[in-house]
């Protein structure tokens, strides 16, 4: 399966890229923000994305719409610290599928990927 | 400052301390701080506006803080490799977007974070605007969280109904 990380900070990617690694998801690219991520989904076709909302040039919700506009149903989980209800709505209107609050434990954001899939496959 | 916007700062830095690094962090008595005191060495520094506005600065001494990135990227980053600002920055981002969102009903936004690196240095912020300083200590050190905020709305409520009482 086909990851795209969209965070821009390197640490944030690394520790997502080290609990996609424990559950077997090795096939990852990453993108510091959303043009980058946009510059990306086309070659890349991704299976998934986690996307970060507070990022430099374009944030993730701008990111969400504009994929969603391209007519691309990917599953994508927001892995953001934007964690008030009113903000959680606006992402899901957006097109976001699930969403994961930082700080986050290693269970909870695998727990939250393997819950997408699953409803992706059902 | 109400200590209902100093709480969930307190809450939020323990919260993000313990899930990403595993590591408890204990806070003292807030207390208010002179701007620039105390000096550090690393400081994460991020803004907040909207309904809240103001400044979060999250500092350390330079060995506290190679410790805690440690424990945060499972990798032994000295302060000068070039990924350490980002360590930092990512923790004062958590510690801020966590603790905006127990402010009920304010619609707050908050900016990229910033990170100065430099021996003793000092941060100030805005002069009208009471710095409140958060001490913690943890298993890897003291370092310190400062927290500048206003609420331009509610200030702007109070001197309008002022303005009228007074009229």
């Amino acid at each position: 399966m086909k990851i795209l990380l969209v965070d821009d900070s390197k640490t944030m990617r690394n520790i997502q890229k080290g609990i996609l690694a424990q559950l077997g998801m090795s096939e990852v690219q990453e993108a510091c923000d959303g043009l980058d991520a946009l510059s990306k989904v086309g070659a890349y076709e991704p299976d998934l994305l986690l996307v970060d909302w507070n990022m430099p040039n374009m944030d993730g919700l701008s990111f969400v719409r504009k994929y969603r506009s391209m007519g691309r149903h990917t599953p994508i989980i927001m892995v953001t610290t934007e964690a008030e209800k009113a903000r959680v709505i606006e992402a899901i209107k957006a097109g976001v599928n699930n969403y994961v609050v930082k700080p986050f434990t290693p269970d909870g954001l695998a727990e939250r990927i393997k819950e997408t899939m699953s409803r992706q496959a059902a | 400052m109400d200590s209902s916007y100093i709480m969930p700062f307190i809450k939020s830095v323990q919260k993000v301390f313990e899930t990403m690094l595993q590591l408890p962090v204990m806070v003292g008595t807030p207390a208010i701080t002179k701007g620039g005191e105390p000096a550090y060495d690393i400081s994460g520094i991020i803004a907040m506006s909207g309904d809240v506005e103001g400044t979060v600065v999250l500092s350390f001494p330079t060995a506290v803080a190679e410790r805690a990135v440690a424990l945060f990227t499972g990798a032994e980053l000295a302060h000068t490799h070039e990924d350490f600002p980002d360590a930092v920055g990512e923790l004062v981002n958590m510690i801020t977007g966590n603790a905006k969102a127990q402010f009920a009903g304010r619609r707050v936004n908050i900016s990229c974070p910033s990170v100065v690196i430099g021996q003793s240095h000092q941060v100030f912020g805005r002069k009208d605007v009471v710095c409140i300083l958060l001490p913690c200590s943890s298993d890897v050190g003291e370092f310190a969280v400062e927290v500048a905020l206003r609420l331009p709305a509610v200030e702007a409520s109070v001197s309008s109904q002022t303005g009228q009482a007074n009229a």
